[in-house]
């Protein structure tokens, strides 16, 4: 593994699959077990540093590092550099002092993880940064179609929604392809970036002649997005590009359908495709805690403590 | 005093020597004899007319921790110029004649380079209201170039009406191109790389839709246009098709668009954050083509020094803007003169004597032709030195400099202002 992880493109198909073969051994390992716990990172400092407000994945993270028994620090520092207080380099220096071994972090602007990154001795590991990346995201929906449909190899994976400003997106595509799935893109034509014809993704407009796949993800899609004319109105959104009922009886039997959260309920997903059996949505989030451990493990921990 | 500079090849061309007295270029010739005079050895050094730049930000008054006019004016010498025009958006904004009076007088005092202060286009550079242009133009600093840079003159009428104003006394509207709706957030290039950084596009077409207008404006009142910093191939299109019209229209481009790519962004490094954005490789290419042909008028830095703790955040927190006039004329080597889309003369023409006239700084003896009467404002560059670029030794108070590390041609060796070395032996003399 490399000493960070910024973009889902830092990993190649080897290092990709050890860390979903290492996120399935720790579920195995801790699976009955009554103490979820394991030794790996004891004395070890993991550093949640959280610059842009979400819960769900800080504790995440944070869940992660304390089942591998790291110490964890939750440093939330709303609000970018330069404008509020103190900058995101002297953030970086004072964690470096207190000797973190791997910084956990979120921003709003894309590219923050990466300067971190050449600023700090430790582990740096994006969480998400503005409309950049979220490579564990990536890394745990991988996790979730593997578990739930036994490959990822010529899986026909449909990501439908806001790619413009998905940072979910951007890592699924990068990391799918890299492990052999066939990725379709569907938005309207106002929420694909320009230049989105250069990824390793087919891309279409049209979600009902997008359906034949084995995994339909639907991305979260602000309704303020209305105010600067990406798209008319929240209905017309849902009536074009909404997961209703109706397509869902669209997909194949063993077809899964999947979420990042948090969800628009009645806007992208409706409520019924949201609580049906197809739905891993749950899952999704339990993967998630597996898989962020494998992260830090192979991160921080590597081969020298076994598991 | 008396200046005997021994052996140069005036624009790249045959040996001679050059006698300056008394601030004139005395005689030109091979062996001149001169008693009493300073001797400079110029074996091999090509000499061009002082540099004229068109957009320089010298950041006084209000960020003096960034530039000062005299760091400023030391960078500018330095690089071979002898004439910058800085531009109005200080705090205060150079938006009436106390201010561009002020900065006017500040570069007199730094005895290095002249200061032509460029007055803003609207008050507070707010895109509503006329600035007094006039009283700037009649103002001690005589300013007759005016400009929002920073922020585009958005306002159709209002553009139409400022391009008409300043005809009264000869002055010239320099705008910055930019659409502010396409741009709303914008960090860098919008194309294939911004899609995979997640960084919000600065579509080419924002800045060419100005252009497209502002020549049509220019067209119909029959005004004066510069058009600052051009950056795209489309932009140079529009230019060829304006000036084939007949319209007043001049332009610029920048040492860093004719050199650099947007694919720099990959680094999340904002010492690559430039407003217009790096472009892409057909870009440059356009670019440097219409410099050759003289679509683009103008070599002009856009040196915009800045303080550490603006470039060393995020990307899309930092500021825009990156220094330029020290590396500019090694640049322009790379870019043009080791391609051949420029000779040297070609060199002085688009670095120099145009700049002047665009400007106006062509009435205080600038970009003018080294022949014997002319004002003695020139150049010695080594044009086969090469150096690699170490910003800690700048001579800007900024250090934002995108090509730190790069081994660049071309090394200043003396400039002199009306007769007096402001750079000897490469070293500034002030």
């Amino acid at each position: 593994m490399r000493k960070h992880l910024l973009s889902a493109a830092d990993l190649d198909r080897e290092q990709a699959t050890l860390v979903l073969d290492t996120a399935q051994q720790i579920e195995a390992a801790l699976a009955g077990r009554e103490v979820k716990k394991l030794p790996t990172l004891r004395g070890r400092t993991v550093v949640n540093l959280f610059f842009e407000d979400s819960t769900r994945t800080r504790i995440s993270f944070e869940l992660a590092a304390k089942r591998l028994s790291a110490d964890v620090i939750n440093f939330s520092a709303k609000g970018s550099s330069v404008s509020k207080g103190e900058s995101l380099k002297d953030t970086a220096l004072t964690l470096e002092a207190m000797g973190a071994d791997a910084v956990v972090v979120r921003h709003s602007m894309s590219g923050a993880p990466h300067r971190l990154a050449q600023w700090i001795r430790g582990s740096v590991v994006n969480a998400g940064d503005g409309t950049h990346e979220h490579p564990t995201q990536a890394l745990l929906d991988a996790y979730t179609m593997r578990a739930r449909l036994g490959r990822l190899e010529g899986l026909r994976v449909t990501i439908v929604g806001d790619v413009l400003h998905s940072r979910v997106a951007r890592s699924n595509v990068l990391l799918l392809s890299t492990l052999g799935a066939e990725v379709t893109l569907v938005a309207p034509p106002t929420l694909l970036p320009v230049g989105v014809e250069t990824w390793p993704a087919e891309v279409s407009f049209d979600l009902d002649a997008s359906l034949k796949a084995d995994v339909v993800m639907m991305l979260r899609v602000q309704r303020e997005r209305m105010a600067a004319s990406y798209f008319p109105s929240p209905r017309e959104y849902s009536r074009r590009y909404g997961l209703d009922a109706i397509r869902m009886g669209m997909l194949a039997d063993d077809a899964i359908v999947m979420h990042p959260g948090p969800m628009n309920r009645g806007m992208e997903i409706a409520a019924e495709v949201a609580d049906s059996v197809r739905s891993t949505i749950v899952e999704q989030v339990s993967n998630g805690v597996s898989v962020r451990m494998a992260v830090l493990y192979l991160l921080l921990g590597g081969a020298e403590v076994p598991l | 005093m008396t200046w005997l500079l021994r052996g140069v090849r005036p624009y790249g061309e045959a040996a001679v020597d050059v006698l300056i007295r008394d601030g004139i270029i005395a005689d030109v010739g091979p062996r001149l004899a001169a008693a009493g005079a300073e001797r400079v050895d110029g074996a091999g050094l090509v000499a061009l007319p002082g540099l004229v730049d068109l957009h320089t930000h010298l950041r006084e008054p209000g960020r003096e921790d960034a530039e000062t006019v005299q760091t400023g004016a030391r960078a500018a010498a330095l690089g071979g110029f002898t004439a910058v025009h800085a531009m109005a958006n200080t705090d205060p904004v150079a938006d009436t004649a106390g201010v561009v009076e002020q900065v006017w007088r500040l570069g007199r005092d730094s005895g290095l380079v002249d200061v032509a202060p460029v007055g803003a286009v609207t008050v507070g550079l707010g895109g509503t209201q006329l600035a007094e242009l006039g009283a700037m133009a009649d103002s001690a600093a005589r300013v007759r170039v005016f400009s929002d840079d920073g922020f585009c003159v958005a306002d159709p009428a209002l553009m139409r009406r400022a391009l008409e104003y300043v005809k009264a006394f000869g002055g010239v509207i320099a705008q910055h191109a930019e659409e502010p709706r396409l741009t709303v957030d914008a960090q860098m290039n919008e194309g294939v790389h911004s899609a995979r950084l997640g960084l919000t596009g600065w579509p080419a077409a924002a800045e060419e839709a100005v252009i497209a207008r502002d020549v049509l404006l220019a067209g119909h009142v029959g005004s004066r246009l510069h058009v600052c910093h051009v950056s795209t191939a489309g932009s140079v299109e529009l230019l060829r098709w304006a000036k084939a019209k007949g319209f007043d229209v001049t332009a610029e481009v920048t040492p860093h668009h004719l050199l650099l790519t947007d694919d720099l962004a990959t680094t999340y490094d904002p010492v690559y954050k430039v407003n217009p954005p790096l472009r892409t490789a057909a870009d440059v290419q356009a670019l440097r083509k219409g410099l050759a042909d003289g679509t683009i008028d103008a070599v002009a830095t856009d040196h915009a020094p800045h303080a550490v703790e603006d470039k060393e955040c995020e990307w899309g927190a930092a500021r825009p803007g990156m220094l330029g006039l020290q590396q500019a004329l090694s640049v322009v080597i790379v870019a043009m003169v080791e391609t051949r889309l420029l000779d040297w003369r070609g060199v002085a023409d688009r670095c120099s004597i145009r700049p002047s006239r665009i400007g106006g700084s062509v009435r205080d003896g600038h970009g003018a032709e080294l022949i014997a009467g002319a004002p003695a404002n020139l150049v010695l560059v080594d044009a086969a030195a090469r150096s690699v670029v170490d910003p800690a030794e700048l001579a800007s108070r900024s250090r934002n400099t995108p090509y730190a590390g790069m081994e660049l041609p071309g090394r200043v060796v003396a400039t002199f202002l009306r007769g007096r070395p402001t750079v000897l032996d490469g070293k500034a003399q002030a």
